[in-house]
């Protein structure tokens, strides 16, 4: 039976009665959207990450209008009388100065910038190495799978900030290293739930029909078995992002990640170690919008896996259905 | 069982020698590096280098180095060895040998603290889905995941430290403090509590939401269903049939972050300022300190492959299934 004769017969059917009318068919996609709008924390997650990602995108203008540099040791007037930071809401300095007389909200602006770019790459090498590492792993089986599933249990284990660390070490921090460095003790984690899907899938028919009609084995993969491995995917890829991010801030803290005077959040705060505790919001700032970020996306990431599987334990819409 | 923990154990010497030779590679033979140069330090001399060379061998063949190296590492007494520090001369095993107390303590007061509050925290939101617990327990989790260990870390410090001390409240002690246990094991816990109530608080969220999920899945089981059904009480079904098998991830976790603190904390020991394995090699890359710094890679990795081989063993006791595989 082609296409066209279910049309055909589609179009003799008697037609539709009334009260089918009023419901409209969904794609899954609108679905999870339609979930997503009702879920008041995801909504709230959305918001703060936009939030930051808007601060990260004018940070130049942040610092065009305060007209203090992300890097400028602002000698005059960054700094009291006796040379120490100022609090916040000083003369022209919203949140206070650092040791040197910079200005924290745009060194925080622009350590926005930072955060999220590694946060968004890494994850973006780390899932798509992952997917392909895992998929080859659960489709192929055999020795492929042995090896692959190896490395990924190895790499899973490891003390990763020792050996990012390392490696740091060894070849010089820059940013497009530490990215690497991420991605790298990162893609285990989806590879792993990939390669154990894509076990499970490849028994399905759909799969012995695709090799029926004379598929290759990479079209099965990406073509065929993909799609329905996305959920999950997305699923760990909003939670991988957070994970990086704190990454990130902690390589910088430890003096490896982020070169100064480029602000980090991480690096601020190992800054900051070194004044004390008196400059409060030397510290309390920097963690603030940390912190922000990685529950902002953590509990989106939970949201979103609630919306792509509502069988899932779904706390957050028991309250919902009390309160409706 | 045999043949299963043999399997492991090999496959744990192939990782074990897959990272002493990366190692290797990475320090020794990287195309472009005078590894004698490196070795040195920064106090470097021309009869630094040579004694280096000779006691190295790096003018040999890169095999026959190589071969020399996988020697060095075997545990005999008389052949071990890792080298000396370029700062101080010390042995770099002196060196570990002095900070692997610290890491000990570590782990084992954290340990408990993490092991006891998580799988609490799990299996009160396990036994009642959905309830106040357990919405208590998600937001554990989340700020525990969402909570970088070095911001933790200097929150405590800010509040129980700092701001207690500049009101005449000193509870805890400055960073920096360490007590051997041996010589005063009261004063030895009080320098630890901060550090382990960071370690245990970053660390129990993965356990709560392990044990969380592994234990609403076993409780869903056909045996809980016939040990409900033959009358057992509620605290038996619970503990004993149904966290008894939701323990092997966790088993497993465990043995990655028990080997993870044992082979250096290294951000708590850094803000905490305690001199374990984990604040020696951060100090040892900033001066450009190499042996004690691969000296360190290679204990660290060594912890982890044995956890792992000890993991897997009691795998096999808690989960009956696994012996048969």
């Amino acid at each position: 039976m082609s296409l066209s004769t279910v049309e055909a017969i589609a179009g003799d059917l008697p037609p539709e009665d009334p009260a089918v009318k009023g419901i409209q068919g969904r794609t899954p996609l609108q679905l999870v959207v339609a979930r997503l709008r009702t879920d008041r924390v995801a909504i709230i997650s959305i918001v703060v990450i936009l939030l930051i990602i808007i601060l990260a995108i004018a940070a130049p203008l942040i610092a065009g209008i305060t007209g203090h540099g992300a890097t400028d040791a602002n000698v005059d007037t960054g700094t009291d009388a006796s040379g120490q930071p100022l609090p916040p809401g000083s003369a022209g300095y919203l949140l206070g100065t650092d040791n040197l007389g910079r200005d924290i909200l745009v060194r925080i602006a622009y350590g926005a910038r930072v955060s999220l770019l590694v946060g968004v790459l890494a994850t973006a090498i780390a899932t798509i190495v992952g997917v392909v590492v895992g998929l080859f792993a659960g489709y192929f089986g055999g020795w492929l799978d042995g090896i692959l599933a190896r490395i990924m249990d190895v790499v899973l284990s490891f003390p990763y900030v020792l050996f990012a660390i390392v490696l740091v070490s060894v070849f010089g921090s820059s940013l497009p290293l530490v990215i690497l460095v991420i991605a790298f003790f990162s893609f285990a984690a989806i590879g792993r739930i990939v390669r154990g899907q894509a076990l499970s899938q490849r028994e399905k028919e759909y799969v012995e029909a695709a090799h029926s009609l004379g598929a290759g084995n990479l079209r099965i993969m990406f073509v065929d078995i993909l799609p329905n491995l996305v959920a999950p995917v997305i699923v760990l890829a909003t939670l991988l992002i957070p994970t990086a991010i704190i990454f990130e801030a902690t390589l910088s803290f430890l003096g490896l990640g982020v070169t100064p005077p480029t602000p980090s959040w991480g690096n601020m705060l190992s800054d900051a170690e070194g004044v004390g505790f008196q400059a409060w919001w030397f510290y309390i700032f920097p963690m603030l919008f940390l912190l922000l970020t990685t529950l902002a996306f953590n509990l989106l990431g939970d949201a979103v896996r609630d919306a792509l599987d509502p069988r899932a334990e779904r706390i957050f819409a028991a309250r919902r259905k009390k309160a409706a | 069982m045999t043949r299963f923990l043999i399997r492991r154990i090999v496959f744990g010497l192939i990782t074990l020698w897959v990272i002493i030779t990366l190692v290797f590679v990475l320090y020794y033979a990287r195309p472009g590096v005078d590894p004698a140069r490196e070795l040195a330090g920064r106090a470097v001399t021309p009869a630094l280098l040579e004694n280096i060379n000779k006691e190295y061998g790096f003018n040999l063949p890169v095999i026959v180095q190589y071969w020399n190296y996988l020697k060095r590492l075997v545990p005999i007494p008389g052949q071990f060895n890792l080298g000396t520090s370029n700062v101080n001369r010390l042995p770099v095993t002196t060196i570990i040998a002095q900070a692997v107390p610290i890491d000990i303590s570590l782990a084992v007061g954290s340990a408990i603290l993490w092991m006891v509050l998580g799988i609490s925290v799990g299996v009160l939101a396990a036994r009642r889905p959905r309830s106040l617990w357990d919405r208590g327990a998600t937001v554990f989790v989340l700020t525990g995941v969402s909570m970088p260990t070095f911001i933790l870390g200097l929150l405590l410090l800010y509040v129980l430290y700092y701001l207690l001390t500049i009101h005449g409240i000193a509870i805890f002690p400055k960073p920096g403090s360490w007590t051997p246990f041996t010589q005063n094991p009261l004063e030895w816990a009080h320098d630890l509590l901060l550090p382990w109530i960071t370690l245990a608080l970053i660390t129990a969220a993965t356990y709560s939401r392990l044990t969380r999920s592994s234990l609403l899945e076993t409780l869903g089981e056909d045996y809980i269903r016939t040990a409900r059904a033959k009358g057992l009480s509620e605290r038996r079904v619970v503990y004993r049939h149904g966290l008894r098998s939701s323990l092997t991830p966790i088993v497993t976790q465990f043995g990655i972050d028990l080997a993870t603190v044992l082979g250096g904390a290294i951000i708590t020991e850094s803000i905490f300022g305690l001199p374990g394995l984990g604040l020696t090699v951060v100090q040892a890359i900033e001066v450009e300190n190499l042996p004690v710094v691969i000296g360190i890679v290679l204990v660290a990795s060594f912890f982890v492959v044995a956890a792992n081989i000890v993991v897997d063993a009691l795998y096999a006791v808690l989960d009956p299934r696994v012996r048969v595989s």
